[in-house]
């Protein structure tokens, strides 16, 4: 498992490095211009300077290896500076276009907020949906299930964008209940701040659930549906164990293995698609942040973000697949 | 059986030979699927509101009536107007219009391709390493930050071409085509690859069948089921990535209405109409709820262990 474990790490970085320079030259490609948004009446040596400066003039390959250059050595350097009070001589660290300041400290102060509303909303979609997918397949073709049927359905079918503008319209401008927008300078103090906090982050958490809900429910009813035919539910049954000892103990446990992978395939899937929900509620975090990046071409944080993403995604991929294996003793790798 | 051109012997052969085809024994799984065939009544609905409405409908999608700015739902606009006085029902039907033809190209594509790459992976097996990283590496790739970016950057060179509306409808087919083909490659070479190690196969090799031939006549026609299913798949993802990039503001230029950029338009004004937001909003995802409902009856009916029962 181990040995799979690092020969799967060394694939990912010839992966990696292609998607970024895929990335890179997409980016590099579009007719935006960094000096674009400057006022116009900069002269026109002034913004060459200015776009020598940016570094845009040198030919492409080189701003690549000097973005390489700058993510895999300076900012592992400045961060190890900053922890271990390290003193490296750490060059220049990856700057935006837009605020000229460090990429990654722009990222940092986004992180929290993307995190509190995702990651919350990713572990309350998971919590309902569990006891969804039980009683759905332990009672086929009930009432319950087809309910279940169709809250997965529309948790498929309604695309974050409408289900949030939705609950909006209900919510804020007609019953004027909840705050349309997340303050992100929000800070929990007491009990009555907290209370606001989770008012506002009522919408925004349940609109991303709805979808998370609706993917593992039915995932885990196809599963558990699988397993509750098997040989060794009718042994348990046989040998009198209780019923709920068999489905909750038994079946549910073997059920489980293949839901983990799809919950941790989802979790950078979870970042991609906060983009449009982090839109609606007005919520700063990462995925706002790409959008206007890509609004301004700003190369830089573009690149960067996008590399994150890629990188989440090739590293949960190895997290499932790892679980996967040592879930289920059957699956061997080497 | 060799001589069927007698009445005689065509009434014995009637008799002997199974009267139901394949496909009849499908459809008739798929009508037991009360959900499916209300999606595909509704489907069906919504295609000829969009093809056929504009025909009875004479309002011009594009027309604007000043005067009659933000009115709310009358008989000459029963879903009211926009803040420009465009009649919002014949708007529904033109955007209608292009989310179907985004989802319906984007997803031929995206089936073509897929399946393309499925089968030669599936059956070449010189070719399967090479094409299945290729699929992975799609699949390890942000697609919706992606996708932006690609409509960002060919955007103006595209319209100059073909136009602003041509040009971004072709643009928006071949980004979500080309970012959506993984999964059908993915279930098509699973299922080429179990199909090759099955007698029939075996039998049509012995008798030297070249391989050109063997794809179109024992491979596809056994892979059509999955195929079908992700084809479903495909125009619901498609309809709704087209609405996403839409609504993110970077789909299809402001005059040109699709559902995406319709709802995207009324958020401006949720607070003062928010009835607005409902129209295109609930097209959306009633197409896509029926297409999906559709999928689920589709994948019982082509079920032949389901059918059995």
């Amino acid at each position: 498992m181990l040995n799979y474990t690092i020969r799967r790490l060394f694939l990912a970085i010839p992966t990696l490095l292609f998607i970024s320079l895929v990335i890179f030259f997409l980016v590099k490609l579009s007719p935006s211009d960094p000096t674009a948004n400057l006022p116009l009446t900069i002269p026109p040596e002034v913004r060459e300077k200015i776009r020598e400066s940016l570094g845009v003039n040198q030919p492409l390959f080189v701003q690549f290896g000097l973005w390489l250059k700058q993510l895999m050595i300076s900012e592992p350097l400045y961060w190890s500076n900053q922890i271990f009070g390290t003193n490296f001589d750490i060059g220049q660290r990856i700057i935006s276009y837009q605020t000229r300041s460090p990429v990654m400290d722009i990222v940092i102060q986004r992180m929290p907020q993307t995190l509190t509303v995702v990651g919350t909303s990713y572990l309350v979609g998971i919590l309902i949906a569990l006891p969804i997918g039980i009683i759905s397949a332990y009672r086929q073709y009930s009432f319950f299930d087809q309910a279940g049927t169709f809250v997965s359905m529309i948790g498929f079918s309604v695309p974050p964008f409408f289900s949030g503008v939705l609950v909006i319209v209900i919510f804020s401008v007609q019953l004027g209940w909840l705050p349309s927008i997340y303050d992100t300078t929000h800070v929990v103090t007491d009990w009555d701040s907290f209370v606001v906090q989770f008012k506002q982050m009522i919408m925004p958490v349940m609109v991303l659930a709805l979808q998370t809900t609706a993917q593992i429910s039915r995932f885990l009813r196809a599963s558990m549906l699988d397993n509750l035919n098997q040989d060794y539910v009718r042994t348990a049954r046989a040998k009198g164990l209780s019923e709920k000892v068999v489905v909750l103990v038994h079946v549910l446990r073997n059920s489980l293995i293949p839901v983990i992978t799809v919950i941790a395939l989802g979790v950078p899937a979870i970042f991609g698609g906060a983009i449009i929900t982090e839109q609606v509620f007005k919520v700063n975090g990462l995925g706002q942040l790409l959008i206007i990046s890509i609004q301004a071409g700003d190369v830089p944080t573009v690149q960067t973000l996008t590399f994150m993403f890629a990188v989440l995604i090739v590293l949960f991929n190895l997290v499932a697949d790892v679980l996967y294996g040592l879930l289920d003793p059957r699956i061997r790798y080497d | 059986m060799t001589d069927t051109s007698t009445p005689q012997a065509q009434a014995i052969d009637d008799l002997t030979r199974p009267a139901r085809t394949q496909w009849l024994d499908i459809w008739d799984q798929f009508k037991v699927h009360k959900g499916a065939m209300v999606g595909m009544g509704f489907f069906l609905f919504i295609v000829v509101f969009v093809l056929l409405g504009p025909v009875l409908w004479h309002i011009d999608p594009t027309y604007i009536d000043i005067r009659a700015r933000n009115s709310g739902p009358s008989l000459a606009h029963p879903f009211g107007t926009d803040q420009l006085g465009r009649d919002m029902f014949a708007r529904m039907m033109a955007g209608g219009q292009v989310s179907m033809a985004v989802g319906i190209t984007a997803m031929l594509l995206a089936l073509v391709f897929g399946t393309f790459i499925g089968v030669v992976a599936g059956y070449f097996k010189s070719l399967d390493g090479p094409l299945m990283r290729l699929t992975d590496l799609f699949l390890a790739l942000p697609l919706l930050p992606l996708l932006l970016v690609i409509i960002m950057l060919f955007r103006e060179g595209l319209n100059s071409v073909f136009g602003p509306e041509g040009g971004i409808f072709i643009l928006m087919v071949s980004a979500i085509g080309i970012t959506s083909w993984m999964h059908t490659a993915r279930i098509v070479r699973g299922d080429v690859l179990a199909l090759k190690e099955r007698e029939f196969v075996l039998a049509a090799r012995s008798i030297g069948t070249p391989p050109r031939r063997m794809i179109t006549r024992h491979v596809l026609p056994n892979v059509l089921s999955p195929i079908m299913v992700s084809a479903t798949l495909g125009i619901a993802n498609a309809i709704i990535t087209e609405s996403a990039l839409s609504f993110l503001g970077l789909g299809f230029p402001p005059d040109f209405p699709t559902w995406g950029r319709l709802l995207f338009d009324s958020v401006d004004y949720l607070q003062q109409y928010p009835e607005r937001v409902i129209w295109p909003g609930l097209a959306i995802s009633l197409t896509v709820l029926s297409v999906n409902y559709i999928g689920d009856g589709l994948r019982d009916a082509l079920d032949p262990r389901l059918r059995a029962r």
